[in-house]
């Protein structure tokens, strides 16, 4: 990355300065949606209504809380009667005139966002590097082709896709389940993993290999105990793309998962209070289910450029 | 001893209200729309689990994602509900696409009678095809849209002076469309308690099926009508009749002049939570929330009152409300039948509506207190006396996206005339009908 | 189904010729070939192609997803008849060609603007750069939730904003019909212009130094260094971003549905939202397919169109 030297001849001191300025200026910009949201996360509810929009006001973890339990509006006559609130959290909710009636449904949402995104990931990394080594080490009849159809799987709108594969998972019983959404999301990932993959396999001299067979080894040998190794970084770096996109993914899970296996983004627009969406507990779970990505897009941002062009572009 | 002396007698109690098939540790899963009546039947199914064993588990979804989320459910042939409450417009497709299980012969066995219902309820929630006595549904929550009004604004001496002097009459609930528009031309950008407050909050939402139930409101009472002849089809001079041309009109005259800012896709939640918040002086909403509304710290108790849907050529409000029903695809179909036949009992009914919910049984509604119970309970019943309902086809869904589409074009995005619109429904609906095979 | 391809294929390959010559230990890399690209095309076939060709072969029908037990009626081309006879649906897709163009356009000359302005390489470019890059990585269903809340036009930070800079009272984005389709396009802006920025980037840093150095001998000003030897090079990244983000914006559901439904009246329906309504809401599985093979005749059709562009510009 060591990229200082290119650019018009160099830039004066001045020129840097008036770059550095726009540029940090939108930088600032950009950021005051994510900020907006995380700070209406430590709002109250009707803070985060308030006209015309706070920007100091006192914190809470109201949102928080909300986020994560159903409650219900008592008189205050009934909420005396149960005595001293036991937490502090009990305490936060009876200030509204609520009790809390139990755990809502977004640790569950969220947890089927870890099982499905790491599930998808790891088939598709997994089946994604046999078939990339493959594609750049053997003569592969119709290779081009197979490569193109690969990628053109993507090519379709998820809507589209989503038609018959509603159809065939009513079938097979894979409608809502686990299982149905990692094999879809693999297949969706398949071709970004193994063009991403097929362009790191292809950076590893043959030679190494080689040399691997010449010693004894066989042809699988050499894959598992020299290739693999060396390829550590890109299935990494693979396996992080594949998960935000698992991870991100809205269309397919609206159509095709319910009560049971349905992800985090179908969820979140949808956390309502009393009245309308709650703002707080949305900001909330947005913030909660954006920090991975943001800490993988920062631990990432070498790698993105390949990433986000299946690897048409190296660096 | 001791505890077989107590599985005895809880046994004996379970015989009282036959229960004997029923394992102790079955669970059944409810679903329906999450908002306030739904908190009241968590309350509510607590006495069920208490006498049964049977466990509740509750999956209530946001209304403008219910139809979408729970109709592909069903279609997929899904068991996470046992027990469904659905909307009203689905039971023509939960009976014939066998979604839904026949009650017949349930109703029969456990001495369920329909005549124990509001008849209105059970023509709308229970029946299919409809007028035949074939019950999907057990009627489990009458609705209807009303009005909600800001009764302290409506009674402050300045307020009803300056009405007076502008529309030359007192302030009142209006009673007419034509009323409406005035009051809420009234209120729009008016200082009230220092603060600029709107008209009226109305549902104007496009996703789902909110501005349908809105310009209703305005198209039933002007004489719109969906066909002809019931049962014909024949929609030509009903659906874009002058008089439904006129409701339209005058729908999106109130949109124009009353709501708030940014009001372009607006339902149940966002009317409640404009009302609520103080910046209207009126709002259209369902009955089902305003137990809620009566009890609210901010606009409850004397603050707010209820007034029937306005008429114009005559009376009539927009049905909601929604049967409960057994879904084919349970595995637990024992359990939920003996959910529903507890519920029908109208001791159950009359907590029911005790705890906020619309119960529809006569022990209820013929309850010589019932219209002084509370200050909507009569407006409720006057209310479900001239509900008309969308259509209950099994293609609704197409029917309501084609409606949804051609309202909120002109309405909201004030493209074309009322008649274009209502023409070109007519053209959207006749190819779903002759799709259908009905044409 | 892997063993299957094992047994089955890999003994050709081992007795053939090739496993003669090699040293005919292990598998053959013929057997290891299959072995490695047979799962990921099964499974791409299992979960790609045949529901393709089976929505092909529905869009031919009047099947209906809701109605189990109606007969399939093949009806010939009358779907596809409607489709393109029907203003709506050349509505939508004049929509979902407005916001492609529209949002490509802009960000264009952004991220060109940004990646200009990065490459003088002042200092805390490489920091900045990365939070640039932050929103491409979010889930767009979550992006379009929390923008809805940033549009409130009395409540919502972004009409504060502007009404910072000139009183022009609250702005409803959303809900005005002129105004919808630009809020798309800015939300859309926002996430992506760091995409195009950072091909640009490679683009700029692919270019030798030697070239302006030429230019500087032969004294070209900055506006001809730019325009003969600075675009001329980054123009097959900056047409490869387009083609990746052109398909993306061409099969936009997920983040519009969540801001604007398709609203108000029919300004932002895309081609995917009318779709999903076409086949998940009115269940008219038979004319939704149809659409979709159009949308997806389409998509394939302009992007190789486009490909041929690109191609022609890299030479």
């Amino acid at each position: 990355m060591s990229v200082a030297a290119y650019s018009v001849g160099e830039a004066s001191p001045r020129q840097k300065l008036l770059a550095g300025v726009l540029v940090v200026a939108y930088a600032l910009v950009t950021m005051i949606p994510l900020v907006w949201i995380v700070l209406t996360g430590f709002k109250s509810p009707p803070a985060s209504i308030s006209y015309p929009p706070q920007v100091l006001f006192e914190p809470t973890l109201e949102g928080y809380v909300n986020l994560f339990t159903t409650r219900s509006r008592q008189t205050p006559e009934y909420i005396e009667s149960l005595g001293p609130a036991e937490t502090w959290y009990d305490a936060l909710v009876r200030e509204r005139n609520m009790v809390i009636t139990g755990k809502s449904r977004f640790a569950g949402r969220y947890m089927n966002s870890v099982i499905i995104g790491f599930g998808s990931t790891f088939l598709a990394v997994f089946l994604g590097t046999l078939a990339a080594y493959a594609f750049s080490r053997f003569k592969v009849p119709l290779k081009d082709d197979l490569m193109f159809f690969i990628l053109s799987t993507r090519m379709m709108p998820p809507v589209a896709v989503a038609i018959p594969i509603y159809l065939m998972y009513r079938e097979l019983g894979l409608s809502d389940t686990h299982l149905g959404m990692i094999l879809l999301y693999t297949a969706v990932n398949l071709s970004l993993s193994v063009w991403l993959l097929k362009g790191f396999v292809d950076e590893i001299p043959r030679e190494y290999e080689e040399a691997a067979v010449v010693d004894g080894y066989t042809r699988f040998q050499a894959f598992v105990k020299v290739v693999l190794p060396q390829m550590r970084a890109g299935i990494a770096a693979t396996a992080i793309f594949c998960l935000i996109f698992a991870w991100n993914e809205y269309a397919f899970a609206l159509l095709l998962t319910s009560g049971t296996a349905q992800t985090a983004p179908p969820f979140i627009p949808i956390i309502i209070g009393e009245g309308g969406l709650d703002w707080p507990a949305v900001a909330a779970g947005t913030t909660l289910f954006l920090v991975p990505v943001v800490v993988f897009t920062v631990l990432l941002r070498k790698q993105l450029l390949r990433g986000i062009t299946f690897g048409a572009v190296r660096r | 001893m001791k505890a077989v002396g107590f599985a005895a007698i809880a046994a004996a109690l379970c015989a009282g209200t036959a229960l004997p098939a029923i394992a102790q540790d079955k669970e059944i899963t409810l679903c329906w729309a999450a908002w306030d009546p739904a908190n009241a039947l968590v309350e509510l199914s607590k006495d069920f689990t208490a006498q049964s064993g049977v466990k509740m588990n509750f999956e209530f979804v946001p209304w403008t994602s219910f139809a979408d989320r729970m109709l592909n459910e069903l279609n997929s042939g899904g068991k996470l509900c046992d027990l469904m409450i659905g909307d009203s417009q689905w039971i023509g497709g939960g009976a014939t696409y066998g979604h839904y299980v026949k009650l017949n012969d349930f109703f029969d066995a456990e001495g369920i009678s329909m005549d124990d219902f509001l008849p209105a309820a059970v023509d709308a929630y229970s029946a299919w095809p409809k007028g035949s006595d074939n019950y999907y549904a057990l009627p489990a929550m009458g609705d209807a849209v009303g009005w909600v009004y800001r009764k302290d604004w409506f009674e402050k001496p300045e307020i009803q002076a300056a009405f007076k002097e502008e529309y030359g009459r007192d302030l009142a609930p209006p009673k007419t469309w034509d009323e409406l528009l005035e009051v809420g031309k009234f209120f729009q950008g008016r200082e009230i308690d220092g603060e600029t407050r709107y008209g009226a909050a109305i549902y104007t939402e496009r996703g789902s099926e909110g501005i349908t139930m809105g310009v209703t409101n305005a198209l039933y009472p002007y004489g719109f009508k969906y066909e002809n002849e019931p049962g014909s089809y024949d929609m030509e001079g009903a659906v874009n009749s002058p008089e439904a041309v006129k409701g339209l009109e005058v729908y999106k005259a109130l949109y124009e002049c009353c709501t708030p800012p940014g009001h372009s896709d607006a339902y149940m939640t966002e009317d409640l939570d404009a009302y609520k918040s103080g910046q209207t002086a009126l709002q259209m909403n369902f009955f089902a929330f305003f137990p809620g509304i009566a009890k609210d710290p901010e606009v409850g108790g004397e603050t707010s009152g209820f007034f029937v849907n306005p008429s114009a050529n005559q009376a009539a409000s927009v049905l909601g409300g929604q049967g409960i029903s057994v879904v084919a695809y349970s595995d637990n179909k024992p359990e939920a039948l003996e959910y529903i036949k507890w519920f029908a009992q109208p001791e159950v009914q009359q907590k029911w509506w005790a705890l906020g919910g619309y119960a529809v049984h006569n022990a209820v509604v013929e309850d010589p207190n019932f219209p002084e119970s509370t200050p909507f309970a009569a407006q409720f019943l006057e209310a479900m006396s001239n509900v008309k309902d969308f259509w209950q086809e099994p293609i609704y869904a197409e029917l309501l996206q084609a409606m949804q589409k051609r309202v909120h074009d002109y309405v909201v995005a004030d493209q074309g005339t009322a008649q274009e619109a209502l023409d070109k429904l007519i053209e959207d609906w006749t190819i779903s009908f002759e799709d259908d095979g009905k044409l | 189904m892997a063993q299957n391809a094992e047994q089955g294929l890999a003994v050709p390959g081992a007795g053939g010729l090739r496993g003669g010559l090699r040293r005919a230990r292990g598998l053959s890399d013929r057997a290891i070939t299959v072995l490695f690209i047979a799962p990921s095309v099964l499974l791409l076939l299992a979960i790609n192609i045949f529901p393709l060709i089976w929505t092909v072969y529905l869009s031919f029908t009047n099947y209906r997803a809701n109605q189990p037990g109606r007969e399939i009626k093949w009806i010939g081309t009358r779907n596809y008849e409607r489709l393109l006879g029907s203003e709506d649906v050349w509505g939508y897709l004049q929509a979902t060609a407005n916001f492609v163009v529209w949002t490509m356009l802009i960000q264009v000359l952004l991220g060109l603007g940004l990646a200009l302005l990065i490459n003088r390489n002042f200092r805390g470019a490489p920091f900045w750069t990365t939070i640039i890059l932050i929103p491409m990585m979010l889930s767009p269903a979550v992006v379009g939730t929390f923008w809805t809340y940033l549009y409130q036009p009395q409540t919502g930070i972004f009409s504060y904003i502007i009404n910072m800079f000139a009183s022009v009272g609250p702005i409803d984005m959303i809900g005005s019909v002129h105004l919808a389709p630009w809020a798309i396009v800015i939300v859309d802006t926002w996430m992506w212009t760091p995409y195009i920025m950072l091909l640009c980037l490679a683009g700029l840093r692919s270019i030798p130094d030697y070239l302006y150095e030429a230019a500087e001998v032969d004294r070209a000003n900055a506006l001809q260094t730019f325009w003969y030897i600075t675009l001329p090079r980054i123009l097959p990244f900056l047409m490869l971003a387009v083609l990746f983000r052109g398909i993306e914006n061409f099969k936009m559901f997920d983040m519009v549905v969540e801001l604007t439904s398709g609203g108000p009246g029919s300004t932002t329906e895309l081609a995917s939202i009318n779709l999903k309504r076409e086949a998940f809401e009115k269940w008219r599985t038979g004319f939704a397919s149809a659409f979709a093979v159009i949308l997806f005749v389409t998509v394939f059709g302009l992007g190789n169109i486009y490909v041929k562009a690109l191609n022609r510009v890299k030479q």
